[in-house]
């Protein structure tokens, strides 16, 4: 059993794996702001094994387990990495609870952090995965953290998870970031994960104040269009889509709420990753 | 071993200030509280003694993360229970709860920091077609369940299937009596629900009396052959044994009440192992009266090699190579305990043959 131990955000993550090639791909994906000494203590142990019994040899698997738990099902084996990623995020959503933890991307520019709640089919990611390679600061693909004293959101700067189509993108639009062999025939395409910006890594413990709250819509050929939406509509939205709210009560409830009021609610529509980076940048210029 | 570390802080906040040590290895300490479903209570006990800022920031983020599942899951199980007596109210005089409920609603120091899973309740076994038809008016139905586990549900064991709440979620288990049909011991259920009573004054509400309620507990936790939760329930009956001890005379009532409702050797084990893992300060006198009520001597060492593996945490960490033999020699006994082998084997026989998916 091969060991790692990641410092991601606020988590320290120990990890053991019988699988030589997840432990090189971990190896490459994360860097030095993330692969540290085994501490006295981790937050959260996990392993990823092959699965034992006739899995081993016919179409082996992995299996993902969180000290003696699996929380997923078992995947191919070459589906090892977007498995360990999936299940630490599983493990946050089910035990961070001293955040509030919303299904959105969040970056950081200006010192203002801009949220993108994870509508299917948005391009989320692609547009996370464009923008931290073009200035911003990488939180989150996929997790957004708030702080509930202080409603900031807490970084994580984990690899980006980029589906199909967007890997090619993503290939020539950041050439020579490492991205994860790709992993087919997952429940989501081919999946292959990108490495976070050593920059956003090194600030990892540097929390930001939302200011927008962004539902992106991606639409080949498109114009980018920047327009306000409903900001009832939106707290809606990120209520249903959350992934711990009910944890909170009527204090998560006011959290969002806050969230909502503080923010500008935007929706914004685009068919050209260049173009929406710029929007995004003279976003930021402004208030 | 983990569980140690784990069992002397949960015992230990039950000493004088003076004595207690927080040098713990926290890794261990949460993993072993996480996984036997501890956690939240480790924080709501640490956050009582003035101990939680004492905890090193890294461990205390997970306490503090547990304290808002607690939190939340209590007030949960309160609605549950409310909407449960507005279902039934009208149909049965009284609701007896059962297990984690039944410390929630009559405030009992193991309903806090404990995640609750089903809502058990005891209704009269003549109410029992009605009962269900009432809740399933109020959403309540049973979950997928195969024809002969449904069968066997009503027929051989204490409960119809579990209800699950369309909407809600929460489940709910309706028992008619306290311990299957074919165990055994013979326990005259009609003891226990005779003795059990309101919550308060004007409540609906009803629970067993405190020697009935630590008897069933404890009978649950040895007589079962599930021990998936085992350590969190024998941490639920040293709380209960130590807040019903402040009664006078309680220890000699448990003990009688053990003889007349034949559960003498569920205490025994009650008794011998909630002082050994969390130094329960069970009386003497107590042990000694209890002695008797124990397997015979030559299986002692062999049934406390099995419940010590049995009763530990659920988690890799605090088990070892020997935990799922003593598991399975122990689920067999919960059986043997429960079924008469004329049936038990059949039993087992159509469970084997079933294919997993046929659910």
């Amino acid at each position: 059993m091969i060991r790692v131990t990641l410092r991601t955000g606020p988590f320290v993550t120990e990890i053991g794996t019988d699988i030589p090639f997840l432990h090189s791909e971990l190896t490459r994906l994360y860097g030095s702001g993330n692969i540290v000494a085994p501490g006295r203590f981790a937050d959260f142990h996990v392993e990823v094994q092959r699965a034992k019994g006739l899995r081993r040899h016919i179409r082996p698997q992995a299996v993902f387990d969180f000290d003696g738990f699996q929380p997923l099902k078992p995947l191919g084996l070459r589906q090892a990495v977007p498995l360990l990623e999936w299940g630490m995020n599983w493990i946050i959503g089910g035990e961070a609870h001293q955040y509030l933890i919303l299904h959105a991307a969040v970056v950081e520019r200006n010192g203002r952090a801009l949220i993108m709640p994870a509508e299917p089919g948005s391009g989320k990611s692609t547009l996370t995965a464009a923008l931290v390679y073009r200035g911003w600061r990488l939180l989150s693909d996929e997790l957004t953290l708030i702080r509930p004293r202080d409603g900031l959101a807490l970084p994580l700067a984990r690899p980006i998870n980029l589906k199909n189509e967007s890997i090619d993108v993503i290939h020539r639009y950041a050439p020579g970031v490492f991205m994860s062999a790709a992993a087919y025939g997952t429940a989501k395409g081919t999946v292959a994960l990108l490495s976070a910006p050593a920059d956003s890594v090194a600030r990892d413990n540097e929390p930001a104040l939302p200011r927008w709250v962004v539902f992106p819509q991606f639409s080949a050929g498109a114009p980018a269009r920047l327009e306000k939406r409903s900001k009832a509509g939106s707290l809606l939205y990120i209520g249903d889509n959350s992934i711990n709210l009910h944890m909170h009560g009527a204090a998560g409830f006011e959290l969002v709420a806050d969230l909502v009021d503080r923010c500008d609610c935007l929706e914004f529509v685009y068919g050209d990753l260049d173009e929406a980076v710029r929007v995004f940048d003279s976003l930021a210029q402004t208030a | 071993m983990s569980a140690e570390l784990l069992a002397d802080i949960l015992g230990s906040l039950s000493l004088p200030a003076e004595q207690q040590r927080f040098d713990f290895d926290w890794d261990a300490v949460i993993r072993t509280a996480r996984r036997a479903g501890l956690l939240p209570r480790l924080a709501l006990v640490l956050r009582e003694n003035g101990r939680l800022d004492a905890v090193p920031p890294r461990p205390g983020a997970h306490l503090e993360a547990a304290l808002v599942l607690s939190e939340k899951h209590a007030a949960d199980v309160r609605r549950e229970i409310d909407n449960l007596v507005a279902a039934l109210s009208g149909i049965v005089d009284r609701i007896v709860l059962l297990k984690g409920a039944a410390y929630l609603a009559a405030g009992l120091p193991p309903s806090r920091g404990r995640i609750f899973g089903d809502i058990d309740i005891c209704v009269p076994r003549a109410s029992l077609s009605v009962v269900e038809a009432m809740l399933g008016v109020f959403g309540w139905q049973p979950g997928s369940i195969h024809p002969y586990d449904d069968a066997y549900y009503r027929r051989w064991m204490h409960q119809i299937p579990p209800l699950v709440h369309r909407t809600r979620g929460s489940a709910v288990d309706v028992h008619h009596t306290i311990v299957p049909l074919t165990a055994r011991p013979k326990v005259p259920a009609d003891l226990l629900l005779q003795a059990a009573r309101p919550v308060d004054a004007n409540s609906k509400i009803a629970v067993l009396a405190p020697c009935d309620m630590v008897l069933h507990s404890a009978t649950h936790l040895f007589n079962e052959g599930e021990f998936v939760w085992a350590f969190r329930d024998l941490h639920d009956l040293d709380l209960l044994l130590r807040h019903f001890a402040a009664e006078q005379g309680f220890w000699s009532e448990l003990i009688e009440r053990a003889e007349i409702l034949d559960l003498r050797r569920p205490l025994f084990y009650l008794l011998r192992y909630t002082a050994r893992v969390f130094r329960t300060p069970v009386p003497e006198d107590a042990l000694r009266r209890v002695e008797a009520f124990g397997p015979p001597a030559p299986l002692r060492p062999l049934m406390d090699t099995l419940l010590e593996r049995a009763l530990a945490p659920n988690l890799p960490l605090a088990r070892d190579r020997w935990s799922p033999l003593a598991l399975a020699l122990l689920y067999g006994r919960g059986h043997y305990l429960r079924m008469p082998v004329h049936l038990l084997v059949p039993h087992l026989i159509r469970k084997a043959v079933r294919r997993p998916d046929d659910g």
